[in-house]
């Protein structure tokens, strides 16, 4: 089995008194695309950030394709959007790529420049000042920024928070499509919706601690099978799709009359609110 | 060092010095020098004219030219640290914290080039600007000085050289400042200490004056504490070295007094200053959570 592209083991941070991750443990397989959750304050930026090199563990170890986070191996097969960041504002979308391929070494040239301004859909906008785009188009470039150099492993900070519906649909294509390139991503978010849709493995982190994992489906589970018989209604709760059929048998059976059988599943947001305890940053 | 490095580093110090320029601190520096220039010209014009009428028919005791020329020129290499020193703070204001606060720093550093090569990109680029600055300055207005009154320094080159090395100092004072300090906070302490090392040459000038071993003392140690001091008053001294009889002795008693010669250890203490300041401005970066 080939090695994790991100591998977190037991990622401790302090902030003088305050542990913003106290033994977090995460992979990232190749092509995966994983959605961090956790409310403000539970340190996925932390996390995120250690990642990428920008702040240093206080314990464990964080390794991309084997590297050590930081190491300039690590760093140059990662690509980083930041939750806040900013541009120099008299660069042109096209200057603020070129300043990247040259940071990275990538020899794309104006093709790949193209290319990218293009994929975030930005392709008539290479000459506009990054202080004349709006947030919504400085995000997108800044996803185009992250991903000069074709890097492995991409690390998204709340990459859609400025957008608009349209940019989101634009943010959530265009990881699929670079998922489908065999491209890891890690994405920080806050939408669960966006998450539920398009991630393959969640992870929810609340208070530094790595509360929930797995895949969307797995989180949300068999909620209820809700049956209405001629006696009322019935609820068989941790049931699901598969007990349904002998649990409707053992009701008519029993002599019951069965007028309708609904299979009810907890959604990620039960899921991350019973996870996270009702915490909120 | 690889290519690769070289080749990000360079394109590190090519946007700081495009954003350099690009700063409006930049053009209000372009604009005071212009003004400076000009009072210069005019200041120098009138001061030749004045004194050749006041020293008519004396000129055997005290050469005035001389005595005017290194006046006003001495006054001008203040002037030009001034300026330099305040576009190689401009230039590296806000350069770790103020940047890494406003989200400017982060896509940088996350890249291979390493906060090293970066930090040291980074002071390379303040650093050619601001030492291009007064060197060229620094030559305007020694042409001025010999146009309006066809006088030379000494020493022409030594001093530009200096004065090109003192604001590189300052420029690496100020990235160590920018590394743990906010941006107002840097700008006020960095001047201070500007402020200090010219105070701790004025004692030793005083101190020459009223022959105070005790200040001019202070001045020397303060000289090498703060060694862009020592290379502004050696660059002074350089002025009139060669200036000898009443002249030299009156130029003494001015704004040259206490002034001293740069011998080896002080260009090469100047060098271990800015590399050990470089040297810890990098690690203080290197162990900053982003």
């Amino acid at each position: 089995m080939a090695a994790p592209v991100l591998a977190v083991s037991q990622l401790h941070k302090r902030y003088g008194r305050q542990e913003a991750l106290a033994g977090v443990d995460l992979e990232v397989e190749a092509g995966q695309l994983v959605g961090l959750l956790g409310p403000n304050g539970a340190g996925k930026s932390t996390l995120t950030k250690i990642a990428c090199g920008l702040v240093r563990p206080s314990a464990g170890t964080v390794e991309v394709l084997g590297r050590r986070a930081g190491s300039p191996q690590a760093r140059a097969a990662l690509g980083y959007l930041a939750e806040l960041f900013r541009f120099p504002g008299w660069l042109s979308a096209a200057e603020l790529l070129r300043f990247h391929q040259r940071l990275v070494g990538s020899d794309g040239g104006a093709a790949e420049r193209r290319a990218l301004l293009d994929l975030v859909e930005l392709g008539d906008a290479a000459d506009k000042r990054v202080e004349a785009m709006s947030k919504g188009m400085q995000q997108r470039l800044g996803i185009a920024q992250a991903l000069v150099g074709s890097p492995r492993l991409l690390l998204l900070d709340e990459p859609t928070s400025a957008l608009d519906p349209v940019g989101r649909r634009i943010v959530r294509e265009l990881l699929e499509e670079l998922r489908g390139r065999g491209v890891s991503v890690l994405l920080n978010s806050h939408l669960l919706s966006e998450v539920e849709l398009i991630c393959d493995h969640v992870a929810i982190i609340a208070r530094g601690r790595l509360v929930r994992a797995g895949t969307p489906q797995e989180l949300a589970g068999p909620g209820a099978v809700v049956v209405e018989t001629g006696s009322g209604v019935r609820s068989f709760e941790g049931a699901g799709r598969e007990e349904a059929p002998a649990i409707v048998a053992e009701l008519v059976a029993a002599g019951e009359s069965v007028y309708r059988v609904e299979v009810q599943h907890s959604s990620l947001e039960d899921v991350y609110l019973e996870a996270v305890g009702g915490q909120t940053g | 060092m690889n290519a690769t490095a070289l080749r990000s580093a360079a394109t590190v110090v090519a946007l700081s010095m495009q954003e350099g320029i690009r700063r409006r601190v930049f053009l209000a520096v372009l604009v005071l020098t212009l003004a400076f220039l000009g009072l210069y010209a005019l200041g120098a014009h009138f001061a030749f004219r004045d004194v050749d009428e006041f020293a008519a028919g004396e000129t055997e005791i005290l050469d005035p030219h001389a005595f005017t020329g290194a006046t006003i020129f001495g006054l001008a290499m203040f002037a030009t640290l001034f300026l330099g020193a305040v576009l190689a703070v401009f230039l590296t204001l806000g350069v770790v914290r103020g940047d890494a606060e406003s989200g400017l720093l982060q896509p940088i550093v996350v890249r291979p080039i390493g906060r090293t090569t970066m930090l040291l990109a980074r002071f390379a680029g303040a650093a050619l600007l601001s030492a291009a600055y007064v060197v060229v300055v620094y030559l305007a207005a020694w042409a001025i000085t010999k146009a309006t009154g066809d006088w030379s320094p000494d020493h022409l080159l030594g001093p530009a050289l200096g004065l090109a090395l003192a604001v590189a100092i300052i420029a690496a004072l100020s990235l160590l400042a920018s590394t743990v300090l906010s941006v107002t906070a840097q700008g006020i302490v960095v001047f201070m200490v500007f402020g200090a090392g010219l105070t701790a040459g004025l004692l030793a000038q005083i101190g020459n004056a009223i022959n105070s071993d005790s200040l001019h003392t202070i001045g020397r140690v303060a000289s090498w504490a703060l060694p862009f001091e020592g290379l502004y008053a050696a660059g002074l001294h350089a002025l009139i070295s060669g200036t000898s009889g009443l002249t030299g002795v009156v130029l003494q008693l001015g704004p040259f007094g206490g002034s001293e010669a740069a011998g080896p250890e002080l260009i090469a203490w100047a060098f271990l200053y800015l590399l050990g300041i470089l040297a810890l401005a990098a690690f203080v970066f290197s162990r900053r959570d982003l």
